[in-house]
């Protein structure tokens, strides 16, 4: 009804296309081009190295992860010792970081004298930063004559023949092999793991930890039944984070794993890790295949520390929307 | 009443054990990470002096510095900062303010972490595989290009966190004055983001300039001294690395010298990082 009261021939009013609204869009789909060019980048990479080691899987087949000869004359390649390699030196490094960044987290969250707690933990922040090669420096000049005279020597005499720790301890007493890196790895990654976890304390409220102290609980009860059960999820995402940084490093340990592609068999014999390999080899490669077997070690690290980052992320960000 | 005070006694004792452990592993810590700043500084400085920053990388045996490598280094590394700013501040805002609720925005958020700490070795391989092989040659460009995307998701990460944190206010503001959204983001809430997004270039900027392995195979090194970005660059952590790891004595001084510059270079500009990051917390 009322329709038909309206003029129909009235001009339509035109309003003038608002200025920038052709930026508005553009600006838009910029941030979404920029965004999506990280799934570009991310997924890139997966095919470049798929399409780069190809010709090794194909050629190795399975047998390119389970066996030990990594023979460049012979032009024949399995990644069996490298990938042992970065599981165990990876593992190790964890094992002796963890207590260790745990307890640094514990003292600066609970034990630490007021005016201490903020300087040691901007120390170990700024630590975490420094660049992984000077760790590796380090490694190779300082703790290496050191480790050989004062632990490898020590060790390799006491042991006695046949028994298990003459096993752990053959190789050469050069200060460099597997422990040494899986020390010198977890030097690098204890600022780091130390860092988050303190991080990670620190989102625990206090009235929680208020009430279990006045319930009458030790340092250690409160620690280990309420403050770290509260910030499980994201522990063990830190935990797997600092995994993720010992899986993939390349410089702390290309220094001081003696690079040797067989299957390490004690901890002081000397071995290479997959990124050593890489770093060590890369520009090098003699053959194609040579070149290939080296891509497809990369995409064997890639598959590895995908699980490993993927995990770890997924706990982190649980704990952080809890929190 | 004895088998509490044998409980309580135990409980003690296992409070006692266990600070001790702490404060042990603490003083342990503290002390590994002293000793590597020690043997950087009492080494790095013996090889500091003038020729370090005036003379390119020597034959061994002769006179020489790190002066190529110095500025190979600030080359890719700032060629790199523009392209990660760029796309990072892009990707981060499109996070923050666009599509970041969206399933494919928390793709795109999972896709950054795992890039942010994927092995930098693979970047280097990634790009060897698609600027090096094609083209022939090493270049500091692929070099910058490999740091960029080391640096981007630090970028994206920290853009879309002070974002996330501007009131909504002020978005609400702009838009009722008419502004279009994009009007709006880039003149307000960048502008009053700023000091967070220094921050993360900062922290970005820190964390490619110690980087080694993506240049491995990605700028190679260069003996001269070149601003040529098509061609194979030095940069200080490569040289580093080669010199380590020679038999000579003076190569290895110069690498604990320029260990120590890049260790410097990038704690400074954490700390400043770091005072720019409480300043806006503070204002």
């Amino acid at each position: 009804m009322s329709d038909a009261t309206l003029p129909r021939t009235a001009p339509p009013i035109r309003r003038a296309n608002p200025k920038g609204a052709l930026v508005a869009v553009v600006f838009e789909w910029l941030c979404c081009g920029a965004a999506t060019m990280l799934l570009v980048a991310l997924g890139w990479l997966l095919f470049s190295l798929v399409l780069g080691g190809w010709p090794a899987l194909r050629k190795f087949g399975f047998g390119f992860l389970t066996t030990a000869t990594w023979n460049p004359v012979t032009d024949v390649y399995g990644a069996a010792g490298p990938i042992m390699g970065t599981l165990v030196t990876a593992a190790l490094a964890l094992a002796i970081a963890l207590p260790i960044a745990g307890g640094v987290a514990f003292f600066l969250t609970e034990l630490c004298p007021a005016p201490l707690r903020r300087p040691i933990g901007t120390a170990v922040e700024l630590l975490a930063g420094i660049p992984s090669i000077v760790y590796g420096m380090w490694g190779l000049f300082v703790f290496a004559p050191l480790f050989s005279r004062f632990v490898q020597l020590p060790m390799m005499a006491a042991a006695a023949p046949g028994s298990l720790l003459e096993k752990l301890t053959t190789g050469i007493p050069n200060g460099s092999g597997i422990l040494s890196a899986s020390i010198i790895l977890a030097i690098m990654i204890l600022p780091f793991m130390a860092a988050t976890l303190r991080e990670l304390l620190l989102t625990v409220p206090a009235s929680v930890r208020e009430s279990a102290y006045g319930l009458g609980a030790t340092t250690a009860e409160v620690v280990m039944s309420v403050t770290l059960p509260y910030v499980r999820t994201g522990a063990i995402g830190a935990v797997m984070l600092g995994l993720g940084r010992a899986l993939g490093e390349t410089m702390a340990v290309t220094f001081i794993i003696g690079n040797s592609h067989t299957f390490p068999k004690s901890l002081f014999d000397s071995g290479s890790t997959i990124a050593s390999t890489i770093a060590n080899e890369f520009t090098e490669a003699s053959t194609p295949m040579h070149t290939a077997s080296l891509i497809a070690l990369g995409l064997v690290l890639f598959v590895i520390t995908f699980i490993v980052l993927g995990l770890a992320r997924l706990m982190l960000r649980n704990q952080v929307a809890k929190a | 009443m004895t088998i509490s005070t044998a409980r309580l006694a135990r409980r003690r004792a296992k409070d006692i054990a266990f600070k001790a452990f702490c404060v042990l592993v603490t003083v342990l810590a503290l002390t590994a990470l002293a000793a590597i700043l020690w043997s950087l500084l009492t080494q790095g400085l013996g090889g500091l002096n003038l020729d370090v920053f005036t003379r390119s990388t020597p034959a061994p045996g002769s006179r020489g510095g790190l002066a190529n490598a110095i500025v190979g280094s600030i080359a890719m590394c700032g060629l790199a900062m523009v392209i990660a700013l760029a796309v990072g501040i892009l990707a981060g805002t499109w996070l923050a303010e666009y599509g970041g609720r969206s399933a494919y925005g928390a793709v795109i958020r999972f896709l950054n972490d795992v890039l942010l700490s994927a092995p930098s070795i693979l970047v280097g391989l990634f790009v060897y595989e698609i600027l090096v092989a094609p083209f022939h040659t090493f270049s500091g460009l692929a070099g910058a290009v490999a740091l960029a995307m080391l640096a981007i998701p630090v970028i994206v990460r920290t853009t879309e966190d002070v974002l996330l944190l501007q009131a909504a206010t002020l978005r609400e503001a702009g838009v009722a004055l008419g502004a279009p959204l994009s009007f709006v983001i880039r003149t307000i809430l960048w502008r009053s983001a700023q000091s967070g997004l220094l921050t993360g270039a900062l922290l970005a900027f820190a964390r490619i300039s110690g980087e080694t392995a993506p240049l491995l195979f990605t700028a190679l090194n260069y003996q001269f001294f070149s601003l040529d970005l098509r061609h194979p660059t030095a940069s200080l952590p490569v040289v580093i690395f080669n010199f380590a790891l020679s038999a000579y004595d003076d190569w290895r001084r110069l690498a604990w010298a320029g260990a120590l510059l890049i260790a410097g270079a990038v704690l400074a500009v954490t700390i400043v990082a770091r005072i720019v990051a409480q300043e806006q917390k503070r204002s």
